[in-house]
């Protein structure tokens, strides 16, 4: 069973990420639970599976919107659609390899898994997972932990 | 490290990452004048292809990715040219994969995400072994 008080190392590698790839702080919401197997996403999702000592999956899901200033504030020009199917993904798998740096490295990430345009098609392995909600100048994205 | 007649004072990157973004960032962010990209690939199996081809005297190396990870790519690369310089730069961030990493012929490891002077810093200390 995950523990809610893991949840601090995704809330940290979420401000972590921000901090340094935009050089601009985001202000992470109180996590949460859901319980009901849905909690919801944006238009662009980062899927990573993870299988080793934990198994389950972690997301990042984001508007078009922050995607796109996000890439501007990494010097990127080129803000297709692929760019930013390929930066979701990056971060997912960034906020979820930093996570071994306290789970170690039986917790094993795959490559991301992305999904756009139909956020109803974003499902969990299981009922129960964590939500951090995360606000960067004036978007909304968030971190779905969904852990054995 | 030899640096062949005529590319004295140039050494030839390669960068390797599936992700495009980063790939095109660390062509931008680095701005040391001894290093020339010649080449980028998205996977560990594409990387071996272009690095018998283009030769490069350093490279930046993507872990998690699809068909080859980092790790048997570096193996592979260090089995071509004992001398080939390689950062890792990855968002695995525990110990034990770094350590990995240098065992296999690694030379240095910075973990995602960096910043641009993280990265320049990076490469200076690598190409410092040069």
């Amino acid at each position: 069973m995950f523990k809610e008080a893991e949840i601090r190392t995704f809330v940290e590698g979420t401000t972590n990420y921000f901090e340094t790839s935009a050089q601009q702080s985001a202000t992470v919401g109180s996590p949460y639970l859901v319980t009901d197997g849905k909690p919801g996403a944006y238009e662009y999702t980062g899927v990573i599976g993870i299988t080793g000592a934990r198994k389950g999956i972690v997301y990042f899901t984001a508007p078009r919107g922050m995607l796109t200033v996000l890439l501007m504030r990494m010097q990127e020009t080129d803000t297709s659609d692929e760019n930013i199917k390929d930066l979701v993904g990056e971060v997912a798998n960034t906020i979820s390899g930093n996570a071994r740096r306290d789970f170690g490295k039986h917790f094993v990430i795959s490559v991301p898994v992305i999904i756009a345009h139909d956020s109803e098609k974003v499902t969990t392995p299981h009922s129960r997972s964590f939500v951090i909600p995360i606000n960067w100048r004036t978007h909304s994205a968030k971190l779905v932990v969904c852990l054995e | 490290m030899e640096i062949p007649d005529g590319r004295k004072g140039t050494l030839k990157l390669m960068i390797v990452d599936d992700s495009n973004i980063i790939r095109r960032r660390i062509e931008r962010s680095q701005q040391i004048a001894r290093l020339e990209v010649v080449g980028a690939a998205s996977n560990g199996r594409a990387a071996v292809e272009m690095f018998r081809r283009t030769q490069p005297d350093v490279v930046t190396m993507d872990l998690t990715m699809p068909e080859m990870d980092g790790i048997e790519c570096v193996e592979e690369l260090i089995a071509i040219n004992s001398n080939v310089l390689i950062l890792v730069v990855s968002a695995l961030a525990d110990k034990a994969t770094a350590v990995e990493a240098i065992e296999k012929g690694a030379n240095g490891f910075l973990c995602k995400p960096f910043t641009d002077r993280q990265l320049n810093d990076a490469l200076e200390e690598l190409l410092a072994e040069a």
